[in-house]
């Protein structure tokens, strides 16, 4: 921790911000540094760290004194961290909060992860090592050139050498997985022929060839399912929906009516996703089930529809709502409050701005509003005209 | 059940089908429906000892699901598609992905009063963080991008947009067109852009510019900072980083207000 310096953290002109992540607590070595945990910020040129509540307590180090650095990971009650070796301390660096420092390392404990994404930008800002060709304003101290390379301890070495053994072994278990994966991907190369053959057979159930019954359509279909391949088969009677997604609906009609009932018989699909795959809890819905299932609603001539607006946002709405009753009632509160803007409807029904708004467009596209149009939004008034 | 015919008719005009498939050297559908689901089998059962030995590192390495994601666009499936795939029921890739979604939609939604519904990817990365909470598996932001394009398919307005080496991520509908995307793009270095800088960089009219800006401030993605010193600034909320703003609580802004 004797590498950092004092700094107001701001960045100087060339010098570019590549990732922040909050919640990292800095060790010297493998003691808790005496700093509370903060804000930790990679840029093109240095390392950063502020303290979260005091923005003054802020301090620096150039990537230049960074010899390499490799992940920990997590344990029982342990963040991950990231594990920084660093080069002796050069003579003009400026003062800091620690004096000295029996360690030559530093570790990032990430409590609230981000862990991968800022180990990746770390690699890539070592690798390119940006600081060497775009100097800044003020001369930031650089740990590179042969002074350091001389006064390397034969201790870095054997620590290096132990560390590169446990980055081997945990490379080995992970690397076990890739070789699986690509002998999987060898075999699954017959999965390639099979996602041919499932497009010749839809070809043909499109043009009708053959004599292929309706049940064997349904399995077909189940298997394109399972295997996540574009179906491109649609019927009249189900679209591209299966057995499966003909279940979802069943469960949907039952699980949604109270939720839509609260909330003025209309609720946008990004909410009912959130809502279903939250009640649920595990074997959740991908959103491409979701949308398969509520276009299934009409032909299982359930009280519940899909809706597409004209904007592409989807609904799903209680059939008793009917479309003439949302303009009337959206053509009375306009009425009656002499204008409206989406978010004063929003509140005045207990909905959400977004479905507000789509009703106040859906009344105007029917004649019975007009808008007002300018920077301070957007305002629906009666139809006059 | 559906029975295919019987009898000498149906016999002679399956047989007339074949030989006319024969002829043209294709196989009947029926019979590749039934080659399609050995072959299922096969690819079912080599999954599932890829799953005993493997299901952990999906869920612990983004190194090993962007591979793997990378095997399946090859192979031509989407592992993704349905919770009812193989991917899913063997591997719990989707659950992974799905449950992330479900985390982006309650950020994005919190946030869109304050900044219109557009956000920096790091910005949506470092929430979604926060909000899994400690003993949650970390994601990546290749992880995100994976699950923002799935939600496409439900209409929500979610897009992203290239911006300044990375992205911003929309989830409204609102309509954002090139000239919208160039003036965001012109905004990142500082977090907000004026009519001049505009006419300078881009080399457009003064009307040009305006009626981009007034659209952006009319979705609520910009803010209009008339008193600037000079000419008046729209400023974008989703590109105000921890560097320039910190969260103001409730406490905190009442004190403000006098």
């Amino acid at each position: 921790m004797d590498r950092f310096s004092w700094s107001n953290g701001l960045l100087e002109i060339n010098e570019t911000l590549v990732i922040q992540q909050r919640g990292v607590r800095l060790y010297d070595g493998d003691d808790k540094a005496k700093l509370d945990v903060g804000v930790v910020l990679l840029s093109t040129h240095r390392l950063i760290w502020r303290d979260v509540k005091n923005h003054e307590c802020c301090i620096a180090m150039p990537l230049s004194q960074i010899l390499f650095f490799e992940e920990q990971a997590a344990g029982i009650g342990k963040s991950a961290k990231i594990v920084i070796h660093l080069h002796p301390t050069l003579t003009n660096k400026e003062p800091g909060p620690y004096q000295h420092s029996k360690y030559s390392f530093i570790k990032l404990s990430f409590k609230e992860h981000g862990q991968i994404e800022f180990y990746r930008r770390l690699t890539e800002e070592m690798t390119q090592k940006r600081w060497e060709n775009t100097p800044v304003s003020q001369p930031i101290p650089t740990g590179t050139g042969s002074q350091a390379g001389r006064t390397r301890a034969v201790g870095i070495v054997g620590i290096e050498r132990k560390i590169e053994e446990k980055r081997k072994e945990t490379d080995k278990n992970i690397s076990e997985a890739f070789e699986d994966l690509s002998k999987l991907m060898v075999k699954v190369k017959n999965a390639k022929e099979m996602v041919e053959l499932s497009r010749s057979i839809a070809n043909k159930i499109k043009d009708k060839q053959g004599d292929i019954t309706e049940d064997e359509t349904i399995r077909f279909k189940s298997y394109l399912l399972s295997m996540g391949i574009a179906n491109p088969v649609t019927r009249e009677t189900h679209g591209s929906g299966t057995h499966y997604h003909l279940q979802l609906a069943k469960q949907l009609g039952d699980m949604l009516q109270a939720p839509l009932e609260e909330r003025g018989g209309m609720m946008a699909l990004t909410e009912v996703y959130c809502l279903v795959n939250r009640a649920r809890g595990m074997e959740l819905l991908s959103p491409e089930d979701l949308v398969n299932a509520c276009k299934m609603f009409e032909s299982l001539k359930l009280p519940l529809r899909l809706r597409v607006f004209d904007s592409g946002v989807m609904v799903v709405q209680l059939q008793s709502h009917s479309e003439e009753e949302m303009i009337a009632s959206a053509l009375d509160s306009v009425s009656d409050k002499g204008s409206l803007t989406a978010e004063e409807f929003a509140k005045l029904l207990g909905l959400s701005v977004l479905l507000s708004k789509e009703r106040l467009l859906l009344a105007e596209k029917m004649g019975h509003l007009c808008r007002d149009d300018s920077v301070e939004g957007l305002r629906f008034y009666p139809n006059l005209f | 059940m559906h029975r295919r015919g019987v009898g000498a008719g149906a016999i002679a005009k399956k047989k007339l089908a074949e030989a006319k498939y024969k002829e043209r050297g294709n196989v009947l559908a029926e019979d590749q429906i039934v080659q399609m689901s050995k072959q299922l089998e096969t690819f079912k059962s080599n999954l599932e000892e890829f799953a005993s030995k493997h299901k952990q590192e999906i869920r612990k390495s983004s190194q090993f699901r962007v591979q793997f994601q990378e095997m399946c666009a090859t192979i031509g499936v989407d592992p993704l598609a349905s919770g009812k795939g193989f991917w899913s029921e063997m591997l719990g890739v989707g659950d992974f992905y799905y449950e992330l979604g479900v985390q982006i939609i309650e950020v994005c939604l919190a946030l869109k009063h304050r900044n219109g519904g557009l956000i920096t990817l790091d910005e949506l990365h470092q929430r979604v963080l926060k909000g899994r909470g400690k003993y949650a598996q970390d994601v990546s932001q290749d992880d995100l991008v994976r699950a923002i394009k799935k939600l496409k398919v439900m209409g929500s307005g979610f897009g992203m947009i290239p911006v300044g080496g990375s992205y911003l991520v929309q989830s409204v509908p609102a309509e954002l067109n090139m000239d919208h995307t160039v003036v965001l793009q012109l905004a990142e270095k500082k977090g907000y852009v004026t009519v001049s800088e505009i006419k300078d960089s881009l080399k457009w009219e003064k009307e040009r510019a305006c009626h981009v800006l007034d659209h952006l401030l009319k979705e609520g993605l910009a803010w209009l900072d008339s008193q600037a010193a000079g000419e008046s600034q729209y400023w974008l909320p989703a590109l105000f980083s921890e560097l320039t703003s910190r969260d103001v609580t409730p406490e905190e802004a009442n004190q403000m207000t006098p």
